[in-house]
Formats: C-alpha cells, structure tokens, sequence
C-alpha cells in the first residue's frame, strides 16, 4: 500500500519553512523510491506548530507532525514506512498521543471542514467531499424561497462583526424588483491580528464561491464581487483558480444545470483602506471611487452596487451555506445558544499557546476557549486581558472569563464579537497602550467624513499619549468618557460608532493602570517608554560590552571588563540593552 | 514618458470595464513601482477621468505611492498581535540595520524602503515582516540582520 504525505502549505506554513520541507520530501521519496502520493493542503489551524506534515496509509491511521524541518522529515517518513512511527513532535493523531488530540477534539468544524485536508486548489478533492451538490440540490430541488427559509430557520447570523440574520437579508434582496442584482463576499478582513478568512480563502476556496452561487441563485443576483485585500496574495491566487475550475465544469457561466440561471464572478483587489470593509464603502471602492461610507437608507439590497440591489456576507458567513443546504437548518441549529446558531472560526493569537485557527459551537466559554482549546498562556507570565472584535471591539479580564461567546452576552461587556480576532494578554501588556494603539489605528483609518470620528478620535488619542507619557490628569479619564459617547453618537459609520470600545472597555476593567499612569506616573507593565528607565547594576556588570554594541543610539560607555553606563539624555529606551545582557545586569523600572 | 508603452497596455486591459481606476492604477504602480504625476496625467488624458479624481483615489488607499520606492519592500507588521509580541522591537532593529532614522523611509541606495502594515494574516508568528512577497515570522531583533541580507 502507499503512503499518503501531506504538506501544510498555506501562507503561514510557508512563512515557516513548509516550502523548504515540500521539496526535501520530494526528494527523499524520489532518491529512496518510496511509494508515496505527496499532496499539497492549507491551513489545518495548528499555526504555532509549521510547518505541518500529515502521514498515512489509511486516513483512519494517521499522523500530524508538528515543527518538521526538512532535516527530520525524511527520518518521520521513514520510520512510518517501516510500521514503527516517531512519536516525538506528533500534534494529531488517532493512532498515537499527540499533544493536541484533546484540544482538536473539543471543536466543531463546519466552516473548517475541508481546511487542511483537502488541496484547496483541486477541485476534485472538493468535489470528493460532497462539494457543489448544495449547489445542485439548490437548483434542482429546491424553491428560491425554500433555500431562503433554509437559512433564516437554520438561524446563521452574519459573521463579518454586526451578526446580522443572514436569511433575512437574502429575503430583503430576494424582495427587491430589478432584473439586475449583484451578489458581494467581503474578504477585506481589516481587523489586524485576525486571520479567519485568509486561511478559509486560502484553505477552501471552493465552499466560500458554492456559498455565493447559492445566495445569488436564491436573491436573483446574475453577476458577483468577491473584494479580497491585497495584503493576502495567496488567497487571491486560489479564488483565481477555483473560479477558473468551477467555470469549466459549469457551475460559473451561462445555464447553470441546465436551467436559465447564468452567474459570472469576479475577484477585486482592496487597496488598503479599513474602512473599506464597511458594505457601503467597500461598493464605492468595487466602483473605482474613493471608499468613504454612505448614509443607509438606502440599504444595499435596495440600492447597492451601481445603484442595483446588493447583498452583502462575509466569507464564514458564505463557507457555511453549503452544510446547511446538506445537512438541514435543524442539524445546524443543534449547536450554539438560543440566540447565536452554529459555530464560530476564530483566530488565537497573542499570549496563547495554541495560536491559530478554531471552530467551535457558539455558547463555549471564553474560558474554555482559551484554555482548554487554545492550551492556555504561552508564557510563564499570567493572563491579563483577551481583545475581541480589533478596533471595534474591546479587552476582557479575568473575572469576566466564563463570559460565553454569543453576539449578545460579549456584547453585554462593551466588547463584540466582531469577526472573531482574539488576542491573548499576558502582564506584559500595557492596556493604556493597548487602547492608545487601537486609537492611533482607528484615527488612521476614518476616512474624515465625520467631524466627530475625524476629530474627535484625534482628541483622543492626544489624552491617551499624554496619559502614557506621565502627563495626564485625572479629568481626562471623564473627558475620555465623555468624547467617547459623542463619537459614538455623531459617526456614520460603525467605524466612527466603535472606536471609542477599546478606550471604554479598558477603562471599565482597568481603571487603575490609567490611575497608575495619571498619580504615580508608572507604567506598571514596563510598556510606556516615557515612564520607564533602564539603568546598569553596578554590582552585577562584568563589563562584557555587549549592551554597547546593541545600543542603536551609543548611549552606552565603559571600557571593557568596567562597570557600562547609559547615558539617560540620549537613550531612546529601546530595550535592546536589556535583552542582551546575559547577567541580568539591566534593570527595567 | 518613460514606460508608455506598457501603461498604454496596462490602460488598454481596462478601458472600457465598469470600476476599472482601481486596478488601472494598481497596474500602472507595478510597473515603476510609484505613480508619479506624469502617469496620473497621461492615465487620466488617455481615459478622461478627471486628474482630480485620479489624485484622489491615489491618496485615499494606502497602497497607491506617490514617491519612488527602494528595490526591496519590507513591510514591518504592526497588528494587534505583532504589537503585543514586540513589534516595536523590531521596526528599531529594522531602522537601525539599514541606518534610517524612522523619519525617512527609503535607504540612501535605494536598495530598502521600509513601511508599517496592519496585519499580514500570520499572527500566529508574531512578530512577522514581509520582504518583497516573503514572509518571516517568529522574530527576534537578532534575526532581522540574517534575514536582509539576501537582499542587501
Ligand atoms: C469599519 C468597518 C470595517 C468592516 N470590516 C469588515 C471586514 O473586513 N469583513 C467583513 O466581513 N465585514 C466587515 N465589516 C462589516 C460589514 O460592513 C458588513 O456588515 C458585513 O460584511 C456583512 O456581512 P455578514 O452579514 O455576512 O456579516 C466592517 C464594518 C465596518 C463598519
Ligand atoms: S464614522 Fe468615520 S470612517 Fe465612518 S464615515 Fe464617518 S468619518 Fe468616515
Ligand atoms: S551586557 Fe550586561 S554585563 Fe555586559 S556590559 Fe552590558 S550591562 Fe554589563
Ligand atoms: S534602551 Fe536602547 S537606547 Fe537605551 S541604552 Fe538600552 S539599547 Fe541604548
Ligand atoms: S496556516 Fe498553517 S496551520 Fe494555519
Ligand atoms: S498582527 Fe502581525 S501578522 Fe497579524
């Protein structure tokens, strides 16, 4: 029998070597003549652990490596062929202990389900999975308005941040009379330190496009956009190829089925803009013109693209329309909370062990979430805080860690879900950093149409750069709170309406770090550079120079073997210094 | 004007398609890797979109750059998850090795420029750079050295 191997190739797999490790494999099967089928996939969610090798005879016998390198990896293959498997670095496995067996176990993939088994840029792989017959039975089986139904009874709310029910919004679309309709994936994925839909796009191209031939067959649209941000080139070139693929079989094109239903879609580029991933703007950006949101009413599905109703989704919202058109609204309803269906992807990153790409069923706790799927924190340091949702969402303690994830409980604690970016903490995090940073994002991005977002942001941020420099006073804390209702009120857009939840949550939760700022004028995390200071032990430098040869700015003096000396005028608090030293002779205070 | 032909091409793939400005100009940057004003008037002469417009949409995306870029992009990451691992280390080492002050952003040979980005989509490694269409992740300012290098 032969061996199946699997690469993970997605783009941070190849950010981790996995390219390097494809090609030892191909040549070692080669030169030793081993019978081997090596396959290409994408993103299995273990990121931490790239590049990733999957190895088997049977896929019911198999094993995940983790952390190969193409030094090891002829050994694994190796040993596996010889019927006595390595056992050190396994990650999955249902035959042997693998570190993450129990952590894989506690997710639920429906979104995920093909990410990292299949080759995403092979549609008969897709297609081996039971893709395209949603499609089928869409078009042959069922009534516009039964699939619409579908979807609303399956309660999938959309899973671009806002949550709203995705089967009324078809049914909005679907009510719309015009002969022309466009259908719209929004792959502009803006929230920085989330990654779900790079890694879907890239990993399962072909569910996101089934998703939205059965949303434009259900609303009546002919014609559809996926705006995909140009940051992602990997992602780009497998939707190229997909709709390529799909095209010839016949599921893109003129006559789908054999009935009058025609679909044509393209790929548009983002050129980096946030704001862009606001509907009305990401329309104005697909037109050629400057992305800047508009006032709804009109909401897109009455007037949308060119002025044609449009609906809009995000691309979980889409990878998940064909299980459900499979496997029934009932089977989909099973999981989740009362008010949030389904599952849920998101992105760990940050302070945590596990980071990477999770499914699990809404309801979970952010407890479980973290530790018991995530594997916990990644340093010794302890947990401090969980970010949700970017810039529009908010930092969590704590004491708020058994919060469930469904829209309206994390709403309740003045974060949101948003997309599903979530960004461990350790002590190391300064909060009044962290919103000064989330600040100086949003004040960036506002696209300046607003007084208040425009403004009002940069007020803002001024308070909190002074607040972090040691030259706040305690009335900015009210001032911060009372810029932040005026923002939310006088915006737009939901940019403009969220900005002020990273500075509010964080002052609801860490309200003291603010005072130690403001009083004591301490940065208690040791972030702030304005509030730190780093100075030489005398009695623990033996004078070995390398501080001076790391300082950027030659601050540092002293003869070699002689106690060093920083120079307070000139350094720029870099914390190089501090980091080389081996003897703990730096001190950070 | 240098690269008529090719921006004439480049006009020519899009003339004429609903919505087209955007990747007109995504083209026509790829081939100087800027988009000087001579190319914003000749594109907007060749297609009738008013230079206003065209100056516009330029300025509005981050990805549209107005000055000449060095041979080698390295986008340091700055997303929130890059920004928690130390990011700010790293854009130092950056700056340091390549002798910029922060201020300018293209080395004096023109071999380097250097940009801030939101998020790579790889924040699993964090903190990440991007070199040209290569990225690296799990950094320590010590790594930076080796890493560009291959492109020095
Ligand atoms: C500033 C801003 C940025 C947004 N960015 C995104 C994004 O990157 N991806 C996304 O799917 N939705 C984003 N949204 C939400 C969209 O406007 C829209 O609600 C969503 O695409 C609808 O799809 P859904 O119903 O499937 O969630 C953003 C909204 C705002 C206000
Ligand atoms: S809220 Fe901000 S980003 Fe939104 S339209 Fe107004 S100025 Fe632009
Ligand atoms: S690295 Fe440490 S021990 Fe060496 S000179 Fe600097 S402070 Fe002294
Ligand atoms: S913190 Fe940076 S600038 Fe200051 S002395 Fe250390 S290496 Fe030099
Ligand atoms: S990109 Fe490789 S496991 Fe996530
Ligand atoms: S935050 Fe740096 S890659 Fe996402």
């Amino acid at each position: 029998m032969s061996l199946v191997i699997k690469v993970g190739l997605a783009s941070c797999g190849l950010a981790a070597g996995a390219g390097e490790v494809y090609d030892a494999i191909q040549k070692h099967i080669k030169k030793n003549k081993i019978d081997a089928e090596l396959k290409k996939t994408a993103c299995i969610g273990m990121c931490f652990v790239e590049p990733l090798v999957e190895i088997y005879e049977e896929e019911k016998k198999s094993i995940t490596y983790g952390d190969v390198t193409p030094e090891n990896v002829g050994d694994i293959i190796d040993a596996f062929s010889k019927g006595k498997p390595i056992e050190e670095n396994v990650i999955i496995s249902n035959i042997l202990k693998g570190s993450e067996n129990k952590t894989f176990k506690k997710q639920k993939r429906i979104v995920l389900r093909n990410c990292g088994i299949i080759d995403p840029i092979s549609i008969n792989d897709y297609l081996e999975k039971d893709g395209y017959s949603a499609l089928e039975k869409s078009i042959k089986n069922m009534s516009r308005e039964e699939i619409i139904d579908e979807i609303k009874n399956s309660g999938l709310r959309g899973r671009g941040g806002a949550g709203f029910p995705t089967g009324l919004k078809w049914q909005f679309a679907y009510n719309a009379q015009n002969d022309k309709k466009y259908i719209v994936c929004n792959a502009d994925e803006g929230d920085p330190g989330a990654f779900m839909d790079r890694s879907v796009l890239e990993g399962d191209p072909h569910s996101v496009i089934e998703g939205m031939i059965i949303g434009a067959y259900a609303i009546g649209a002919d014609e559809g956009y996926i705006y995909c941000r140009a940051e992602y080139p990997l992602a780009i070139k497998h939707l190229n190829i997909a709709i390529e693929q799909a095209t010839k079989k016949g599921y893109i094109g003129n006559k789908i089925f054999g009935t009058d239903f025609n679909f044509e879609l393209h790929i548009k580029e983002g050129a980096g803009a946030f704001v862009c991933g606001e509907e009305t703007a990401l329309m104005a950006s697909i037109e050629g013109k400057r992305g800047m949101p508009t006032i709804r009413p009109p909401f897109p599905a009455q007037s949308g693209l060119w002025g044609k109703p449009t609906n809009i989704n995000n691309v979980e919202t889409f990878a998940n329309i064909a299980w459900i058109i499979l496997n029934g609204a009932k089977e989909y309803a099973k999981y989740g909370t009362e008010k949030s269906k389904g599952t849920k992807v998101f992105a760990l990153a940050g302070k945590i062990k596990n980071s990477g790409l999770i499914e699990v069923p809404m309801g979970m706790s952010l407890r479980d979430v973290i530790y018991d799927v995530g594997g916990g924190m990644k340093t010794e340091r302890p947990f401090k805080g969980v970010q949700l949702g970017g810039p529009s969402g908010g930092c969590l303690p704590a004491e708020l860690l058994d919060t469930i994830v469904d829209y309206d409980s994390i709403n309740k604690t003045g974060a949101i879900m948003g997309s599903g970016g979530m960004v461990v903490m350790d002590t190391s995090s300064c909060m009044v950093d962290i919103a000064k940073f989330f600040l100086n994002f949003t004040q960036n991005e506002s696209c300046g149409k607003c007084t208040f977002c425009r403004v009002g942001t940069k007020r803002m941020l001024e308070i909190l750069t002074r607040i972090s420099e040691g030259n706040g006073k305690m009335e900015d804390l009210d001032t911060l709170e009372e810029l932040s209702e005026n923002i939310k009120k006088g915006s737009l857009c939901g940019l403009g309406q969220t900005a002020p939840n990273p500075v509010l949550t964080t002052l609801k939760y860490f309200r003291e770090e603010y005072i130690a700022h403001i009083k004591d004028k301490k940065c208690p995390a040791g972030v702030c550079t304005a509030l730190i200071k780093y100075e030489i032990i005398e009695d623990k430098c033996i004078g070995c120079t390398v501080c001076a040869m790391k300082c950027p700015v030659n601050c540092i003096s002293g003869e070699r073997k002689q106690v060093h000396k920083i120079d307070q005028n000139v350094c720029i608090k870099c914390g190089a210094c501090y980091d080389a030293c081996k003897f703990d002779a730096i001190k950070k205070g | 004007m240098k690269y008529k032909t090719e921006i004439d091409i480049a006009i020519n793939k899009f003339v004429g398609k609903k919505g087209a400005l955007i990747p007109l100009l995504q083209n026509a940057q790829d081939i100087e890797g800027y988009l000087s004003k001579e190319i914003m008037s000749y594109v907007s002469e060749k297609t009738g979109i008013k230079l206003a417009h065209i100056y516009g949409v330029a300025t509005f995306y981050t990805m549209f750059r107005l000055k000449p870029q060095g041979k080698h992009i390295i986008r340091v990451c700055k997303g929130t998850a890059c920004h928690v691992s130390n990011a700010n280390s790293i854009m130092n080492e950056v700056n340091n090795h390549l002798n910029l002050s922060g201020k300018e952003d293209t080395t004096k040979d023109g071999n380097f420029t250097v940009m801030s980005v939101a998020c790579l989509g790889c924040c699993s490694l964090a903190p990440v750079i991007m070199v040209d269409d290569n990225t690296y992740g799990k950094l320590t300012p010590d790594s930076i050295g080796k890493i560009l290098k291959k492109y020095e």
